[in-house]
């Protein structure tokens, strides 16, 4: 594909009932009505110049050049701004529109300097364009009154710049800060001739207003008066590839803009159905890690882990491995042995991992790092739907009234998402938000949540129950929808349970800490508002009744009817680019591919005829049972691909212990991350710029990565786990990950009807794509559930055993940040640090005030498991009793905190309440310098490799 | 009373909506005689608007000052009327009067038309002014 940028009709689509046929210049179009003249002009083959409309944005009516005239009429009307009505006959293109346009333009380029040559945008600017457009040969005015020209330009941000003497004004950067993002950082200062674009206040430059640096100013901008630093490094892009990003679990679709080899800047694809053409900081601005010093591209081994690495070539760490985890198959059996697949990498990647542990190692030890987040997703969706994945695609907010959000913070964590949601909130749907902290939904600029619940952590099964209990009691559940789709006897018993006494707001509220009117007022909101959508996140699931509180959700929707149709669902927002992904691809210990439990024969049979082995009936080992046989000597080694447990994983001593006890760490990854220092293979990693294959997002939408570059380090990442296979004596012969895909198809009813020919033609395809649904599903349940009748389970609140008490008496919780992404490994690599440059402890003012704390003092931070050092933060974001902070960076270590408790179905840990004390310090913890001394020594690569 | 306290009283006066920010923004400039960027966020917080859509509000019109600025005032009409009757003849001599120590402000309009040229004091119309009369107007500010 070459590089031209995508079709701008000027004015947004319309959807409408009736269509409206009108002739322009000639021609006889037919659009829907309620569309611009504009756009019906550009969809029918006539563009019409203008500046300052775009098909992102409402249609505005300043720039005075798609002027047009309309038969019976008076004047020049702006065809962005004018409707197409039946029967209209327009002129584009007139003696009068050429002079008034022409005229337009000169008043434009007298205040616009005229370096074509040596401009960013040159060959690629609407004002260029347009200027050619109409014809300009003079501008007769000259410079010699007042201008914009040689005013310094805004550099502060480090991904773009901000000149504004290449700025027309056309507020087109506003108004997609407005429309598009939601954060409203940028407005007009002053007016006629001083009109300026203005990042917050006047003091303000970009980077200290609140711009989020989600790009959609830069990509709106007709000039080169915003532009990414990358284009005016490396000149304008020759090729455009569409790809995934690798970041959240949105989604996102992007246009790759290459030169060569050069990425110059990645720009979201119009056409992406999961971002309609949105992105954030991270997907639009953070892959400068891919080219970091730090990135290893060579693969490297060593005896122990005390001795420096040894770089070697790919067939003698190949060999290595293979001839150690066949020694340890041969002293301990085939289940001393495990893997770990990755959400970051892709479907086809992660089948292959499990396979290899499968068929290859001839164990069940394969697990992922859904464990530690979504895992109650899969186990509470699967038990009340019978499938383990969100309700709808994300199109579907548009049509919610009701939203409820609940232990997730879309605008940090999924904010392509959550400009979606933002923009629904702005329309007039109501807001429901249950989370300890205020966060950023709760109040921000145009959007207002109607009630927020801010809950004891730990507590959302009572306050889900409570909520269930005002709904039941007060008559307000849909019986009509339970009666057709659910297990009728089961609903009663479950109706009876919430309806106790002892399950009413108010009785709970001593535990929930929520006011019991605000929580009723929440309840009688989500059943009786209209369309009801539930948005949850990990602050549901990393419990120790994670999936307890899925399914507590899953009860309120179906109580309520809000199941099977656009604008309701349950949906979790799940955090890794593929973790839908990896779960559906078998990476769990229990499970092959499609959700089908290891002991069923059936499945079992299919795999073991298509991969020509037996495979053990008996589920393997989770992550943290790993590590606990680890430290009792019956499991040796473990390949662990695109994931950092020691610093992702709750008790990093205990990870820290699993790993030492190993005989055979393997990691394959970009960087020596924090697991590596433990490891005794360091595989080099490939992005997800430099392989094929597909992700699938929170909306199990299954979208294609394209390889735009060659892999640093020789091999995409399914290449290296092949050679693996193979130094194993597999076999394995796949050249494409388009048969890797066909056999997942092959072997999976789900995915039964997804190939790479289709998803190139399709773009992507929402799984079940099968018989039953040849197209995919973006709404799941429509005429029922797929385990037949929906299953109410009753869902008893039990207090976790994690207590505060004198010696440990706040509760911390942890979460995430816009600019940095998990355990920044590739964030941290990255400018973003310019937002986030370390981790802080968020704590109230009474709290703050009775420890001696200050904003930006040093704290130390202990539990029952472990202590760290960070900065702190006062703020009334927590209340009192509650302590926050982010897990983004290996000096805090957040995690050596947090303690061994996980939920009960699922081990899934429970990062979100750890008992702490948070007293006064004056710098790092005694683990902080331990392990800081500790990485220095693990990370050394000898000089000369040995021979 | 700290700036915050007579901003909150303001607020307080004042339904919590987007349509009361000009009203507030009035206020505010009459208390004060500016508004200035803590203003701006705290009139922004208030009202759940971004600091930079009130910032922008402010910058917008010329009754908003972002700093203080203790000169006085005299509004001079500039519109077509004023300009028919003759106010630029008088405006160098207005200016020479003004020096640094008055301020002269453009306005385009003050509803008076037929009796140009026109000038605002305040609340106070000055009407059919010749030069005279405009520079004493200004020396006696």
């Amino acid at each position: 594909m070459g590089y031209e940028p995508q079709a701008d009709f000027g004015t947004p689509e319309v959807r409408a009932d009736t269509q409206v046929t009108l002739t322009i210049d000639g021609r006889s179009v037919t659009v829907p009505a309620g569309t611009s003249v504009m756009r019906a002009a550009t969809t029918s083959g006539g563009a019409i110049p203008s500046l300052c409309a775009t098909d992102s944005l409402a249609a505005f009516g300043s720039c005075r050049m798609c002027l047009v005239e309309v038969e019976g009429m008076r004047g020049t009307p702006a065809s962005c701004t004018t409707p197409v009505a039946q029967d209209m006959i327009v002129r584009t293109q007139t003696p009068r529109l050429e002079k008034l346009r022409r005229g337009v333009m000169e008043l434009y380029i007298s205040d616009h300097p005229l370096d074509c040559l040596t401009c960013s945008a040159n060959n690629d600017c609407e004002l260029q364009d347009t200027a050619a457009e109409v014809g300009l040969r003079d501008v007769r005015y000259g410079y010699a009154g007042a201008h914009h020209l040689g005013q310094q330009p805004d550099l502060s941000n480090p991904y773009f710049l901000f000149a504004p003497d290449k700025c027309i004004v056309c507020s087109r950067c506003v108004r997609a800060c407005d429309e598009v993002q939601g954060t409203l950082a940028l407005s007009v200062e002053g007016r006629g001739f001083a009109s300026k674009i203005s990042a917050g206040q006047r003091a303000d430059d970009f980077l200290s207003s609140d711009c989020v640096s989600c790009g959609a100013c830069v990509q709106a901008c007709p000039t080169s008066a915003l532009m990414e630093k990358s284009v005016k490094e490396h000149g304008k892009p020759e090729r455009a590839v569409i790809t995934t990003c690798a970041y959240c679990g949105v989604g996102c679709t992007f246009r790759a803009e290459m030169r060569g080899e050069q990425l110059v800047r990645m720009v979201p694809w119009k056409d992406g159905k999961a971002n309609r053409g949105h992105s954030c900081v991270k997907g639009r601005f953070a892959w400068g890690y891919a080219h970091h010093q730090d990135r290893i591209t060579t693969p490297m081994i060593r005896e122990s882990v005390d001795q420096p690495w040894r770089e070697v070539s790919w067939d003698e760490a190949l060999a290595f491995t293979a001839g150690r985890i066949s020694a340890i198959k041969a002293q301990h059996g085939a289940r001393a042995l495990g893997g770990i697949t990755s959400s970051r990498c892709t479907n086809e990647e992660t089948f292959l991992v499990q396979k290899l542990v499968r068929a290859g190692f001839g164990s069940n030890n394969v697990d992922t790092c859904a464990r530690v987040c979504h895992s109650p997703t899969g186990y509470g969706l699967k038990t009340t739907f019978g499938t383990s994945a969100g309700t709808q695609d994300f199109d579907s907010v548009m049509d919610a009234d009701v939203i409820l959000v609940i232990g997730a913070n879309p605008t940090d964590a999924h904010p392509v998402f959550a400009s979606r949601m933002k923009r629904r909130l702005r329309q007039g749907a109501q807001l429901i938000v249950i989370d300890p902290r205020r966060i950023d939904l709760v109040r921000s600029p145009h959007v207002q949540a109607a009630h927020h619940l801010p809950l004891q952590p730990g507590t959302n099964v009572a306050v889900l129950t409570a909520m269930a209990h005002v709904i039941v009691t007060e008559g307000l559940a849909d019986e009509d929808f339970v009666r057709d789709r659910c297990d009728w006897d089961e609903y009663q018993d479950w109706a009876r349970f919430v309806s106790d006494p002892q399950h009413s707001p108010e009785f709970l509220e001593a535990v929930t800490k929520v006011p019991a009117a605000e929580l009723r007022a929440a309840a009688r909101l989500y059943a009786t508002g209209g369309n009801g959508a539930i948005y949850y996140g990990l602050g549901v699931t990393e419990h120790s009744q994670g999936s307890s509180t899925v399914m507590a959700i899953a009860n309120l929707a179906m109580a309520t009817g809000n199941i099977g149709r656009p604008g309701v669902g349950v949906n979790p927002l799940r955090g890794q680019n593929n973790v839908q992904g990896a779960c559906d691809m078998g990476s769990f210990p229990h499970e092959l591919s499609g959700y089908r439990h290891i002991s069923d024969g059936a499945t079992r049979t299919m795999f073991e005829q298509d991969w020509g082995v037996a495979l053990d009936p008996e589920p393997g080992l989770r992550i943290p049972n790993m590590l606990d046989a680890a430290v009792d000597g019956t499991f040796k080694a473990i390949y662990i691909q695109g994931e950092d447990i020691l610093q992702s994983d709750p008790n990093t001593h205990h990870v820290a212990a699993g790993l030492a006890a190993m005989d055979c760490v393997i990691v394959h990854d970009l960087f020596l991350n924090e697991t590596a220092n433990y490891a005794h293979v360091f595989l080099p990693g490939s992005t997800f710029l430099e392989k094929n294959g597909t992700f699938t997002n929170a909306e199990r939408r299954i979208q294609p990565v394209r390889k735009v570059m060659e892999p640093a380090n020789g091999l995409e990442d399914w290449q290296v786990t092949q050679a693996l296979a193979n130094a194993l004596g597999l076999g394995w012969a796949y050249t494409h990950p388009a048969q890797i895909l066909d056999e997942i198809a092959r072997l999976t009813p789900t995915f039964a009807g997804v190939s790479w020919d289709r998803l190139e033609r399709e773009a992507s395809l929402q799984w079940p794509v099968n018989d039953q649904f040849p197209d995919g599903a973006p709404v799941m349940y429509v005429d029922g559930f797929v385990r037949g009748k929906g299953h109410f389970v009753v869902t008893d609140y039990v207090p976790t055993d994690e207590k505060t008490g004198p010696r440990y008496p706040l509760l911390l919780t942890t979460g995430r940040i816009l600019s940095q992404y998990n355990v920044g490994a590739q964030t941290r690599r990255t400018a973003n640090t310019a937002w986030h440059p370390e981790d802080v402890l968020e704590i109230h003012p009474l709290d703050a005030e009775n420890r001696g704390l200050k904003e930006g003092d040093w704290a130390r931070l202990a539990s029952r498991t472990g202590e760290t050092s960070l900065r702190v933060s006062v703020t009334d974001r927590v209340a009192p009793g509650v302590v926050y902070t982010t897990f983004h960076h290996p000096e805090t270590q957040a995690n050596v905190v947090t303690t061994d408790y996980s939920d009960w179905a699922t081990n899934c840990p429970e990062y979100k309440v750890t008992a702490v004390q948070v007293t006064p310090s004056n710098g790092p913890s005694d683990w902080q310098e331990d392990y800081a001394g500790l990485t220095a020594r693990s990370r050394r690569i000898a000089a000369e490799p040995a021979e | 009373m700290t700036t915050e306290a007579v901003i909150a009283e303001i607020l307080a006066a004042h339904p919590r909506e987007q349509s009361a920010l000009l009203p507030i923004l009035h206020d505010v400039q009459a208390e004060f005689g500016y508004v200035d960027a803590a203003a701006e966020r705290i009139i922004a917080d208030a009202l759940n608007l971004s600091r930079a859509e009130v910032h922008g509000v402010v910058s917008f019109y010329h009754d908003f000052r972002s700093a203080p600025d203790p000169r006085p005032v005299v509004q001079i009409c500039q519109a077509e009327s004023c300009k028919a009757r003759g106010i630029d003849t008088l405006m160098q001599a207005a200016r020479d009067a003004a020096g640094e120590r008055v301020r002269l402000a453009p306005v385009y309009c003050l509803g008076l038309c037929s009796v140009g040229p026109n000038a605002r004091v305040r609340d106070q119309l000055h009407a059919r002014l010749d030069e005279a009369q405009l520079v004493s107007l200004v020396k006696a500010q």
